[in-house]
């Protein structure tokens, strides 16, 4: 007699009502149709009006309907899924609208012939020109900075998280963070007073990359560090225990086992660097012409051409076109960065497999 | 070779933390002499003193002797890199190097030492892959990742990285306390024919695995907690089993602790 009954219960209880599966999709057009309606309607020129009105619309219907339909916590599950989405858009939708904007903008004369010419002879308003010049600085300069604050960075983690005790090691910790909040600019000022006011040493690609070293050199000792931190202590104490000394412990167990991490950050940190203005404009003055030489006199630079191409342009003709086909080089130079590191955190990660 | 090890006046700190306290005993070449006692009581610290793994922890100290034959260990002007190259040691938890290779983990004694010749290492791996009961287990993935083995794989894989690099004596800490019988057996009768060249050191919570595998027994325990651990008695295997001279063993052999 009683059987029946409890089984009917939980059955009720667990089943409950429950919105169709096309309930999202069909609440996010039909706001999005009411928000274009208002703001039609009520002359709302700004778009962000529109998607800000669409949001807060779809939010709120999802919490009447499921609340209605499916109950409290079900409505509060789709709400806060809402929420994550909307935040999710809102963040998207400004990078993508820039990439949308730049490759728009930048394909237009982004070819062979801009990537491998310079703008010799070239007058702002002429159409014609390219980047190779200030591409080829970037890479230098990029390059040499890389080359000075990896070395100095890994060492440094490495002295942080493997033999780093007491007041050095805090010191060294407090100078990195505070070197991380070092403005670009200021670093471009040091360089330049130290470099070129006191040294006498003229502009050139390596004054530059001496102020970029300077920004990379605590991302890469902050992501190192993170990545040494990761590796066991197990493996170091296994390698000790087999008699081996602790340098090399270091160099055969704990570096291979980071390495990927480790790259990654070097990746990212180049990523960082490689779009900073201020300090080029400072140090390494720029130039139209081809100069291969970091070490001696002003180099072109990508960040500092796109600047000038835009300043000398008013608002449009051929400078204007060239800033933006050197703004999509660079956005294109960072994501291939972006890549590779990822292939190499892949490739290198420790392998578990049979 | 295998060599005797006679401790006297040992005590260890972390820090400000006395973890053991004045213990001394001497460890026969060619036997196995099993560490017992309650968790916390200090087996994993007196073993790490044994090859001065115990001053890797940030803020670990020694006081005390231990000889290796005739040698201390703590004596002036040893560097303990060498001495771990005489006592090896196989930890609780199996931990082969996830970038190596099985074969490369098990030549990475040899290789990061750069003490070996070319043609010896494929017989020198071979060796001791058979030594430590694994060879025919893995002869056919030699070249691949050693963290792609099962637990208990895993673990014989790092005693045969242990006795590549033929220490004189090898500790094992609880090496089969995450494995299961089967695999446990299998390292047992490993100990079993590992002791005909080490000396042997070995940890355990498992009192069976204790009375099959040793030949002596140490039993350590603490008064209180925070205390320092001492060396209650240590003696014949036998004799701790079916006869301890101290109450307190028997009462920890036979379930009746705390
Ligand atoms: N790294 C460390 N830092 C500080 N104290 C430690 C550290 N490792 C162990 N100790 C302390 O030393 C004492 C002995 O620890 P130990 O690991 O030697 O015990 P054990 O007998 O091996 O226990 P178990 O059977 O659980 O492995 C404990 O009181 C422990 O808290
Ligand atoms: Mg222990």
């Amino acid at each position: 007699m009683s059987t029946p009954a409890v089984t009917d219960k939980r059955a009720g209880s667990l089943r409950g009502a429950s919105l169709p599966k096309w309930f999202p999709l069909a609440v996010v057009v039909g706001s999005v149709a009411v928000a274009v309606a208002i703001g039609l309607g009520a002359g709302l020129d700004s778009k962000v009006q529109w998607g800000l009105i669409a949001a807060v619309l779809a939010v709120l219907v999802t919490y009447v309907v499921a609340s209605r339909v499916e109950g409290r916590r079900q409505a509060k599950d789709r709400i806060a899924t809402s929420l994550v989405w909307v935040c999710f858009l809102v963040a998207v939708v400004p990078l993508a609208s820039l990439i949308w904007a730049t490759a728009k903008r930048g394909v237009k004369v982004l070819d062979g012939y801009f990537l491998s010419h310079s703008m010799a002879g070239v007058a702002d308003t002429e159409p014609g020109g390219g980047i190779y010049h200030a591409l080829l600085g970037t890479l230098e300069q990029v390059g040499l900075a890389t080359l000075i604050a990896v070395p100095i960075g890994v060492l440094t983690a490495i002295y942080l998280v493997e033999y780093g005790r007491g007041g050095l090691a805090k010191a060294v910790t407090f100078f990195v963070d505070v070197m991380t909040g070092i403005p670009s600019i200021v670093a471009g000022l040091f360089v330049l007073s130290f470099w070129i006011l006191i040294l006498k040493m003229g502009y050139s690609g390596f004054a530059g990359s001496l102020a970029l070293a300077i920004l990379m050199m605590p991302v890469v000792v902050r992501s190192t560090e993170e990545m040494l931190k990761l590796v066991p202590n197990e493996l170091r104490e296994a390698s000790l225990a087999l008699g081996v000394p602790k340098w090399r412990t270091i160099l055969k167990v704990v570096l291979p086992t980071s390495i990927g991490g480790i790259a990654t950050g070097v990746m990212l940190s180049i990523a960082r660097i490689t779009g900073e203005t201020a300090p080029v404009l400072l140090l390494v003055w720029g130039t139209n012409f081809i100069n291969t030489n970091p070490f001696k006199d002003p180099q072109g630079s990508l960040p500092l051409y796109i600047y000038q191409q835009y300043a000398n342009s008013s608002g449009s003709g051929a400078a204007y076109d060239r800033a933006w086909a050197a703004a999509l080089t660079l956005i294109a130079f960072v994501m291939i960065l972006n890549l590779v590191a990822r292939g190499i955190a892949r490739w290198k990660a420790p392998k578990t497999g049979r | 070779m295998a060599k005797r090890i006679d401790v006297s006046g040992l005590t260890a700190y972390y820090g400000s933390h006395k973890a053991i306290e004045d213990i001394s005993m001497t460890v026969e070449p060619r036997s196995v002499t099993a560490f017992i006692g309650p968790s916390g009581c200090g087996k994993s610290t007196f073993l790490r003193t044994l090859n001065r793994m115990h001053e890797v922890t940030p803020g670990g100290r020694v006081e005390g002797k231990v000889m290796l034959d005739s040698e201390d260990l703590y004596g002036a002007g040893v560097d303990p890199v060498s001495v771990r190259r005489e006592v090896g040691m196989v930890f609780q938890r199996p931990n082969p190097f996830p970038t190596m290779s099985i074969f490369d983990n098990v030549a990475a004694g040899l290789r990061l030492n750069g003490n070996y010749k070319k043609s010896q290492l494929n017989d020198i791996v071979e060796k001791s892959l058979k030594g430590a009961n694994l060879w025919n287990e893995v002869k056919d993935r030699l070249n691949k990742p050693g963290s792609g083995l099962s637990g208990g794989q895993q673990q014989r894989l790092c005693i045969a990285r242990a006795i590549a690099v033929e220490p004189k004596v090898l500790l094992m800490d609880e090496p089969c306390s995450a494995l299961d019988p089967i695999s446990t057996l299998a390292i047992e009768d490993l100990i079993g024919e590992l002791k005909e060249r080490f000396t042997i050191v070995i940890v355990t919570h498992n009192m069976q695995q204790a009375a099959r595998v040793s030949d002596r027994t140490a039993f350590f325990n603490l008064a209180a907690v925070g205390q320092p651990g001492r060396l209650i008695e240590i003696d014949d295997t036998e004799r701790i089993f079916s006869n301890p001279s101290v109450q307190a063993t028997e009462d920890y052999i036979s379930g009746r602790f705390g």
